[in-house]
Order: C-alpha cells, then sequence, then structure tokens
C-alpha cells in the first residue's frame, strides 16, 4: 500500500475550515480587543468586583510599582500551587470524589504547578485519578485565574511603554486579575459551556457508572463538569483535559463543529490581544504589525502541518493507506492538523489527535511551534507579551545595523532593557535543552521512553518543550508519571512560566520611568510590513536556530527515513 | 457603597503578605469559578439540555433517555461490538478496547515496526471476514483511534461491511446498505470534519430492522 496523494476535495475542505475559523477570528478582533482593553483600563469597579475586592481585603486602586506587582503575582501563583497541591492530595477525603485515590506527591506537585502555570501537563488520567471536586475547585479555577495573570502581564507592559516618566508602577495586578477573570473570561466561558452541551459535552455531577452495552457487555457511563472546564481549558489556552483523551474524547469534543469551536475558542483572545496592547499603546497600527506576524506564522504552521498528516508519510501511514493512526474519524487528518498546530503555536496544549502518533514532519512542525516560544498568537497575554520582546530584538538588531539607539513605541531601549530582553529569550531555551539533555543521559530519564533511536529523542524533546513553554501537550508515548519527569518537568514549568514574567514586569517597570520620545527621521518604522517581515525572521532565527541541532537528531532523522 | 479597605503601602510589601493576599484572592476566585460557575453550568444544562448534559443516552429501541439504568450506552462514545452480525467499530487502545475508564491511543510512533506489523495483520483479518480484496481496507479500519472511543468509522468501512452483516441477519443487502447511507452524516456545514457513521446509532437501526 501506499499513501496517494490528497484529492482536490480533500485539500479544499481543508482550506474550508481554515477559512472559516478565520473568518470567525477576523469579526472577534476588533471588538474582543477593544472589550479587554476598557477592561484593563476603565477606572470603574462593578459592584460585584467591589464587593469581592472587600472580602479579599485588597485595595484595586492602589497603583503597584513592578517589583510589587511581580510579588503580588507570585504570592498569588504560590498560594495556588499550594492550595492545588492540597487539594490533589486530600481528594479523597472531599465531596465528590469518586473514590479516587490522593495524587502523591510528585504528582501532586507537577499538577499544581502544571495548572498553576498555564500548561496543564498531564500525568494523570482524568478519568480514574482526579475526582470531580478537585476537576472543579482546583483545575478549572487554575484555568480561568492562569489565563488572567498572562493577561495581567501583558497589561502591565503596555502600561509601560504608554506611561512616560512614572516611579515605574505598572498599574495593580488584584485589579487586572479580578476583571480580566469576571469581566472577560467568565462570560465567554459560560456561554461557550452551553453551546458545547448542545453539542454533546457531558454536565452533570454524576458519578462514572457501568450499563449493559447492546451487544451484551458493559461499558461506563461517563459523568462530570466537563463542560464547564472545557470553554475555559480552550479560551484560557490551558488545555488540560477533562478525560485522559482530552478534545479526541468524544464527550470533550463531540462533533466536526464543536472542534471547529473549540480551535476558535483557543485561538479567540491570543488573536484578539494585540489589539488590546495596541489600543493601550496608544497607536492602533502596532496592532496590526503584531497581528499580521502572528498570523504569518501561525498559517505557516497550519498549511506544513496539514500537508504532512495528508500525505500519511511514515511506515505506518503507508501501511494503513493514510495517517490515521491516533485520530478520530469524525475530524480526520485536516481537522486534527488544524488543531495540532493552533493547540502547539499557541500555549493550549489541549489534544484531539495524539501527537505522539503525527507523521514524522507533522510531529515535528508541532514541536517547531512550541519551541517559536509560543508567540504566534502565543497563550493568552503570554503570546503579545513575547512577541513584544521580540520586536524589542528585532529593533535593536536593526539599530545595529544603521548605529542608532534602537527605540520602539516612544522608548529609547538602552544596553539594561535589552539584557532584560536577551535573558527572556535565553531562559526557555535553556530550560528544554537542559532538561532533554539530562533526561537522555539518566537512568530514570530513559526508563520512561516509548521508542527508541531518533522517536525517543522527540518525546523527550517535545516533553520539555511543551512543559518549558507551558504548552502541556505531550508525546504521550513517554511514561512521565514518574518521581523523575514529574519533578524536573514541574521546575521546567515553573522557570519557563515565572523567570520570564519577572523580566518582562522589569521591563515594564524601567519603561514606565522613562520619559517618552518623540519619533525622528531615523526611527524605524514598527508598524510597517519591512518590520513585520523583519519579526518573523527574528522569530524563526534566533528562537529557532537555537533548537537545530536538537531538531536534526530527532523529528528531522525521523522524517528523512 | 462603602470606602475599600484601608490603602497599604505599595512599596517594600513583603512576599509573605502577598502570598496571604494571594488565599484570600483565591478563596474568593475559587466559589466563583470553582463553585458557582460550574453548579450554574450544571443547573442551566439540566434544564435547557437535559439529554445532552447527561451524556446523550440512547435505550435499545434507539430512544433517548436521561435514565442510566435502560441506557445501552452514549451516542457519541464508541462500544466494542465483535460478533459478525454487528457493524464493527475501530482498532480501540482504550484498555482491552472501548473501556471508557482507560480513553487514549496507543501512542505509538509513526515509524513503529510493531504497528506496522498490528496494521498488517488488522488489514488482512478486515479483509478475510468481509471477503474483499486486502488493498481495500480503508485506513480507519486498521489504525486505532486518538480517544480509543472512537464511535465512528468511515462510509467505506461501513458499506464494505453490508454484504456480511446481511447474511448474518438474512436481510436483503440492499436494504442494509440504504440503512448506512441513511445513518451516514457528511461534513458540519460542509467543510468541517470528514463524513462518518456513528457505529451505536447503525447497529440500533439494525437490529430495529431485523426484529
Amino acid at each position: 500500500m501506499t499513501a496517494s496523494a490528497p484529492s482536490a476535495v480533500v485539500v479544499l475542505t481543508a482550506a474550508g475550515q481554515v477559512l472559516l475559523v478565520v473568518l470567525v477570528l477576523a469579526a472577534a478582533h476588533r471588538p474582543l480587543g477593544d472589550h479587554v482593553a476598557r477592561t484593563l483600563t476603565s477606572p470603574r469597579h462593578l459592584a460585584v468586583e467591589r464587593a469581592g475586592y472587600r472580602l479579599m481585603r485588597v485595595d484595586p486602586d492602589a497603583e503597584q510599582r513592578w517589583s510589587t506587582y511581580l510579588l503580588s503575582l507570585l504570592g498569588f501563583s504560590l498560594a495556588s500551587v499550594v492550595v492545588l497541591y492540597a487539594l490533589a492530595r486530600l481528594q479523597s477525603a472531599l465531596p465528590l470524589s469518586l473514590g479516587t485515590a490522593p495524587f502523591d506527591p510528585a504528582g501532586a506537585w507537577n499538577t499544581a504547578v502544571s495548572f498553576a502555570t498555564n500548561t496543564n501537563w498531564q500525568w494523570y488520567s482524568g478519568e480514574q485519578a482526579a475526582g470531580h471536586l478537585l476537576q472543579m475547585a482546583g483545575l478549572t479555577v487554575q484555568n480561568f485565574v492562569s489565563a488572567a495573570v498572562g493577561v495581567a502581564v501583558m497589561a502591565a507592559l503596555a502600561r509601560g511603554f504608554a506611561r512616560s516618566g512614572t516611579d515605574a508602577r505598572v498599574g495593580n495586578f488584584w485589579a487586572d486579575l479580578v476583571r480580566t477573570t469576571v469581566r472577560v473570561l467568565l462570560p465567554l466561558a459560560a456561554v461557550l459551556a452551553l453551546v458545547l452541551v448542545a453539542g454533546g459535552v457531558v454536565q452533570n455531577l454524576l458519578p462514572h457508572e457501568a450499563v449493559t452495552t447492546l451487544a451484551g457487555g458493559t461499558q461506563e457511563v461517563l459523568g462530570g463538569p466537563v463542560a464547564s472546564q472545557e470553554a475555559i481549558k480552550q479560551l484560557g489556552t490551558n488545555g488540560g483535559g477533562f478525560f485522559n483523551a482530552n478534545s479526541a474524547h468524544p464527550l470533550e469534543n463531540p462533533t466536526p463543529w464543536t472542534n471547529a469551536l473549540q480551535v476558535v475558542a483557543m485561538l479567540l483572545l491570543p488573536f484578539a490581544l494585540p489589539r488590546t496592547f495596541a489600543v493601550m499603546v496608544g497607536d492602533r497600527r502596532q496592532g496590526w504589525a503584531i497581528l499580521a506576524t502572528m498570523s504569518t506564522l501561525w498559517l505557516a504552521s497550519v498549511a506544513l502541518l496539514t500537508w504532512a498528516e495528508l500525505s500519511g508519510a511514515g511506515a505506518v501511514g503507508r501501511a494503513a493507506g493514510a495517517a490515521m493512526e491516533g485520530k478520530e474519524v469524525r475530524f480526520g487528518e485536516a481537522a486534527s492538523a488544524l488543531f495540532a498546530a493552533s493547540t502547539t503555536m499557541t500555549s493550549t496544549g489541549a489534544v484531539n489527535a495524539m501527537h505522539d502518533s503525527l507523521t514524522a514532519p507533522g510531529g515535528g512542525v508541532a514541536m517547531v511551534g512550541m519551541l517559536l516560544g509560543e508567540v504566534a498568537p502565543g497563550g493568552v497575554g503570554s503570546g503579545v507579551y513575547g512577541l513584544v520582546v521580540l520586536a524589542v530584538v528585532a529593533v535593536f538588531l536593526a539599530g545595529l545595523m544603521v548605529g542608532r539607539t534602537p527605540e520602539y513605541l516612544g522608548k529609547k531601549l538602552g544596553r539594561e532593557e535589552i539584557t532584560l530582553v536577551a535573558l527572556v529569550v535565553l531562559t526557555m531555551p535553556a530550560v528544554v535543552l537542559v532538561g532533554t539533555a539530562l533526561s537522555v543521559v539518566s537512568g530514570p530519564g530513559l526508563a520512561g521512553l516509548q521508542e527508541h533511536g531518533p522517536h525517543g529523542l522527540s518525546e523527550v524533546l517535545y516533553a520539555f518543550a511543551s512543559a518549558g513553554n507551558n504548552n502541556g501537550s505531550a508525546f504521550a508515548g513517554l511514561s512521565s508519571g514518574t518521581p523523575y519527569y514529574d519533578t524536573l518537568l514541574g521546575l521546567a514549568m515553573l522557570v519557563g512560566r515565572f523567570v520570564p514574567i519577572a523580566l518582562v514586569l522589569a521591563l515594564a517597570g524601567r519603561l514606565a520611568s522613562a520619559r517618552r520620545v518623540p519619533a525622528g527621521a531615523g526611527t524605524l518604522p514598527t508598524h510597517s510590513p519591512l518590520f513585520v517581515g523583519l519579526l518573523v525572521a527574528v522569530t524563526l532565527v534566533v528562537v529557532g536556530l537555537t533548537f537545530v541541532p536538537a531538531l536534526s537528531l530527532g523529528p528531522v532523522v525521523e522524517s528523512l527515513s | 457603597m462603602t470606602a475599600p479597605a484601608p490603602l497599604r503601602p505599595a512599596t517594600a510589601v513583603p512576599f509573605l503578605r502577598q502570598t496571604w493576599a494571594g488565599l484570600r484572592v483565591l478563596a474568593v476566585l475559587t466559589l466563583v469559578l470553582g463553585l458557582a460557575y460550574p453548579l450554574a453550568v450544571t443547573a442551566a444544562a439540566q434544564v435547557l439540555l437535559p439529554w445532552q448534559a447527561h451524556g446523550s443516552l440512547l435505550i435499545a429501541d434507539g430512544a433517548r433517555t436521561t435514565d442510566r439504568a435502560l441506557a445501552v450506552g452514549s451516542a457519541p462514545v464508541g462500544q466494542a461490538f465483535t460478533g459478525p452480525q454487528w457493524f464493527h467499530p475501530r482498532p480501540s487502545a482504550a484498555g482491552e478496547g472501548y473501556d471508557t475508564r482507560a480513553s487514549g491511543g496507543s501512542n505509538l510512533g509513526p515509524q513503529n515496526p510493531d504497528l506496522v506489523r498490528q496494521v498488517q495483520e488488522r488489514r488482512a483479518q478486515a479483509a478475510e471476514q468481509d471477503g474483499v480484496d486486502p488493498g481495500l481496507v480503508p485506513p480507519d479500519a486498521v489504525t486505532a483511534s486518538g480517544s480509543g472511543l472512537d464511535p465512528d468509522i468511515s462510509p467505506a468501512w461501513a458499506l464494505q461491511q453490508v454484504p456480511r452483516v446481511a447474511r448474518e441477519r438474512g436481510l436483503p443487502e440492499r436494504e442494509v446498505r440504504a440503512l448506512v447511507r441513511r445513518s451516514t452524516l457528511g461534513r458540519d456545514l460542509g467543510v468541517l470534519g470528514e463524513p462518518r457513521v456513528n457505529v451505536l446509532r447503525l447497529n440500533l437501526a439494525l437490529r430495529t430492522m431485523a426484529s
């Protein structure tokens, strides 16, 4: 058997579904981006928010310096990790536990960090290991707030550019967190959850229960508050499935149209927030440049992954006649590829097909999507601040060429700013490469591999790319539920999330205290197509090239064999 | 509205105090996002969409139910059918097959020699069962799905199974083929996903037709 070339119908429908998703995103971009900007800049609190602040006993009107903003963010995230760890360790004693056992310490640590960092890497199987209360009160909550934390950091950075000559004040973390949750994420999630139920996603508090099947066997009917978690899982670019099979599971993602909706949901805020950022810095053209950069890279990833999966490359694809291993019939290759590209280019990490069984070039594209730093469009909030960091690198490089001090959005970028940006850019590759290297030379690291040779390296590299970029998808053949991987991947998620956040907030503080400089004749315009091209190139070259040696030994060798 | 809590100095607040504040904020947000939100969605779903909210359960005559005691399964969840009188679902890597407590795929890589062997065996087996040329067996018949609970098969594979099922059930092939065509769903909105046949629904309709 050989895989035949995809027919015209297949290619056209593949393009059709991408077009449909793009149209919805394009329609939502401005109204949603403007709404988030209003949310983050409005001087007024909603009555429900004021009531909340009183209960929380925090002052939402105190302008925080960047360092206090960071401490609030870290304090909140530490509290999140501690509470989630406790819930996971104690879940057997909680109501609605369904008789589940407590998580072991390493597993609880991994899950707590994973959900608090917006990664949602899952070593456990939801339908076996997690009770309903842990899913609701623990995991669903972090799905919301970890996304709101990303938006908060983006807002602080935007204020850094917009403000001039302050004493490094960048907003109030508590207000940014609460408002993003209450005014943006919660309404979107509530609506999406009900639409998903209409499509067949389960929403109840019942336990799993055995019934007699039509052929006379037994199968358990599954229960749980799935739709409410599914909605925010995608909207917050989280990606942690209620069930082990994630969005491949028919009770999480029952139809092709719920699948398209989930793809839209994970791309919705990442593609709208460049508008928010641009409105906040007072220059909408800059938003278009960021959006154009993101769109270019995302579309390239979708196209490459769709081509790879439709080609059915590899020994298994050839034997089967198509790359359908690990894929659902209702989605097929094209909708699986669209999902895989979107989940790895954002920081979502949900899967509707098993990435370990993607074709070698397809799996490689998914990996590169994460290794680019998830900036196209990236996670909620983190995509924009990640790409702005790269834009600073781009103007710095352009400045070097003509011998001028670089400036971006009206702020001069001196040595300190460039140092901060360089450290952001270096953090993730360090985490990914050190973690991978350690695991392929150590006993407990190698013990987790399902496959040997290049695909084995791909499994480990994928895991650390996923953790270091807070993605959460996996080449699930890797047995990662061991103390070694739980601990090390937990560390990778922590460093990959909070070191860049600290550096970005420091940058925001420096920018907020700097004076605005008017654009002169020598200022590089950062809204032109030329700059978009430069930014795309910088993203690919600066970040991508770091990983060429590792990728060559993994997916590239595999694709050639 | 009363005045907000007294203003704290915004500088040099120790990390532990921020963590304590974080705990308070998280506690309030947990009440809203972790209890009120999922419970409100559950209540709304139970009222507006009770069948779907319960897991889209079907009883043996194909009708909808929300009562688990009567159900033979969830419409969107695949289940095992093995005898020659049934339409067969895809190979499943969920537990021993279609185990809803162990959803997932094989996670075997695109060059894995064991998987290639498995695919070849499944091809030979399906071809022999349905009396067709091995080269004609469609890809979904020889590969395991991502969830291990795939409810659907391709129309091509369903049609391939028609002669066997009709023979075993003593039904005219033409009628069973018509049933498969009636049970085939096209792409959503013309472009989303792939054409498919839900195996549980097909077998339910088949049983009704046979009785």
